[in-house]
């Protein structure tokens, strides 16, 4: 689905990310942890194309990602769900409206009732009508997720969901991503923080990869 | 949790703004193609009215010539007759006919005024010649003419004509080219004002790109934008323009050169085409602005 080999990227001073070698299984989930300027939101966004290696071979839905054109890379992320940290709305429109852009931009719209049954979902019926910047840290990280996953994507990439939230939201959203991967989403989740990745493995079948030395590995058992 | 069933957009959805309304710096747009269009309408008229001007002299003067004769009181009539005889005999002269006093004191009075005793002075005679289709040889015409009648003189205007119908025909070029570089620069302007729009909207074509949307989809909402604009913008210009043209002074018989400006018959059609154009300027405009800058973002 997702396939790195021998990744490297390097910004103009040394390399961030080098020799990444992994494949992320349909219906799989990760972690991908590390310290804070590791390369977590690097490797995401080598993994949906914002960003093309320096090195090695990165493939998108078996394409390589060097030969997608513009369009292409604009279809792909039809696919693939990403949850920002900084949510990025566009906050003249309404949350609904924001939640539907993945639509929107198609020349497409979703079912009204289907779009509440998702509000619904992430508990954000009620704020429908409100605009971005009226809402929580925490609604804007579920409108955010319920955004990513409108076009019902094979992969939901989450770059530190729970960052800007306390403990008790930071579960009902890890809670929402562990149903998104019961519904067989391939899902990774970038994130520091380790309770959330414990609390996680109770509930789904979780790997853990850890970004240390420009290398990202699969962390053994033991947290 | 089910997942929306996807559909084909509503007109609402549609026309959703994605991006955000520009404020009051989107009038700047605006009010400048309309005063350039106006400007516009303007040249238009100046270069329809000067190719207008330049036909009418050369047509006017092409087609006449005078002879005029000087000579002595007794040699008047008879070298009069000699020229009317050469006329006659000459090939591609349509008519002639020699200005009696009456008309000749006609020509003279503006200047001289009423009750002139034109018999008294050495005026010379003018003898009218209107060309005809083929024209006559001008140069054999002075050979016979200087033989049969030595005081005559055959005045063909083309001294004058031709300097006249070159200034008007410039005058046209100076129009169109004024039109030319008036579009050109509201191609300038239309550009930077949608650089300027597109990168203060950096940020939201950052998202559009993140949620999968083309490149053209976004370009798209940027172009209709700048074209929509541009369209008000000259229509108004045009309608002003047209309406100025329309409140000057009517054009007097002799067809004076200022008040000549404006528009006549199917003349009143080109302005409209103005709109259309600044539009289309503005399309292209965008368009390419908005794909080179998209190019930059991934």
């Amino acid at each position: 689905m997702i396939a790195f080999e021998n990744v490297a990227y390097s910004y103009g001073g040394g390399d961030l990310l080098s020799d990444v070698t992994l494949r992320l299984a349909p219906g799989s989930f990760h972690f991908l942890t590390g310290p804070s300027g590791a390369g977590k939101s690097t490797f995401l966004k080598l993994a949906y194309a914002e960003l093309l290696p320096t090195a090695g071979r990165v493939t998108l839905f078996d394409r390589d990602v060097t030969t997608l054109s513009r369009d292409d890379v604009a279809r792909t992320r039809r696919r693939i769900g990403i949850v920002h940290q900084d949510c990025k709305f566009l906050d003249h429109l309404s949350v609904a409206a924001n939640m539907a852009l993945p639509f929107t931009v198609s020349d497409r719209e979703s079912d009204p009732q289907d779009l509440d049954e998702l509000l619904a979902w992430v508990g954000l019926r009620h704020l429908a009508d409100a605009l971005p910047p009226q809402l929580s840290g925490g609604e804007r990280q579920r409108a955010a997720l319920a955004r990513a996953v409108i076009v019902d994507p094979d992969v939901i990439l989450a770059d530190e969901p729970t960052g800007n939230v306390d403990w008790e939201m930071s579960l009902r959203i890890l809670t929402l991503l562990v149903e998104l991967n019961k519904m067989g989403k391939t899902i990774v989740v970038a994130t520091h923080d380790l309770n959330l990745i414990r609390q996680a493995k109770a509930q789904v079948q979780a790997r853990v990869l850890r970004i240390a030395k420009h290398r990202v590995q699969l962390a053994g058992a033991d947290l | 949790m089910r997942f929306p069933r996807a559909k084909p957009a509503s007109p609402a959805t549609r026309a959703l703004q994605v991006v955000p309304p520009s404020g009051p710096t989107a009038w700047l747009a605006t009010f400048t193609a309309g005063a350039m269009t106006f400007l516009c309408v303007f040249a238009l008229a100046l270069s329809l009215a000067s190719g207008r001007l330049a036909d009418r002299w050369s047509e006017a003067l092409a087609r006449t010539a005078t002879i005029r004769l000087s000579a002595p009181a007794e040699q008047m009539e008879i070298q009069t007759a000699a020229i009317l005889s050469v006329l006659a005999t000459t090939p591609g002269i349509a008519s002639y006919r020699a200005l009696d006093e009456a008309e000749t004191r006609a020509l003279l009075e503006p200047w001289f005024g009423p009750g002139l005793p034109v018999e008294a002075l050495p005026i010379p005679r003018l003898i009218e010649v209107v060309e005809g289709d083929p024209g006559y040889d001008s140069q054999g015409l002075r050979q016979r003419l200087a033989a049969e009648a030595p005081g005559a003189l055959l005045d063909d205007h083309t001294r004058w004509r031709r300097p006249l119908a070159e200034a008007a025909e410039r005058l046209r070029i100076l129009g169109v080219l004024s039109i030319a570089l008036i579009g050109a620069a509201m191609a300038a302007m239309i550009t930077l004002a949608a650089r300027a729009a597109l990168a203060t909207n950096a940020e939201v074509i950052r998202v559009l790109r993140l949620v999968g949307a083309r490149d053209s989809y976004i370009a798209r909402a940027f172009v209709r934008r700048f074209t929509l604009r541009t369209l008000a913008g000259s229509a108004v210009g045009t309608a002003a323009g047209m309406a100025g043209v329309a409140a000057l002074p009517a054009a007097d018989a002799a067809g004076g050169f200022l008040t000549g400006l404006g528009f006549t018959g199917a003349g009143w059609l080109w302005p409209l085409v103005l709109p259309l154009l600044a539009a289309l300027v503005a399309f292209l405009a965008t368009r390419r602005a908005a794909f080179q800058k998209l190019r930059e973002l991934t």
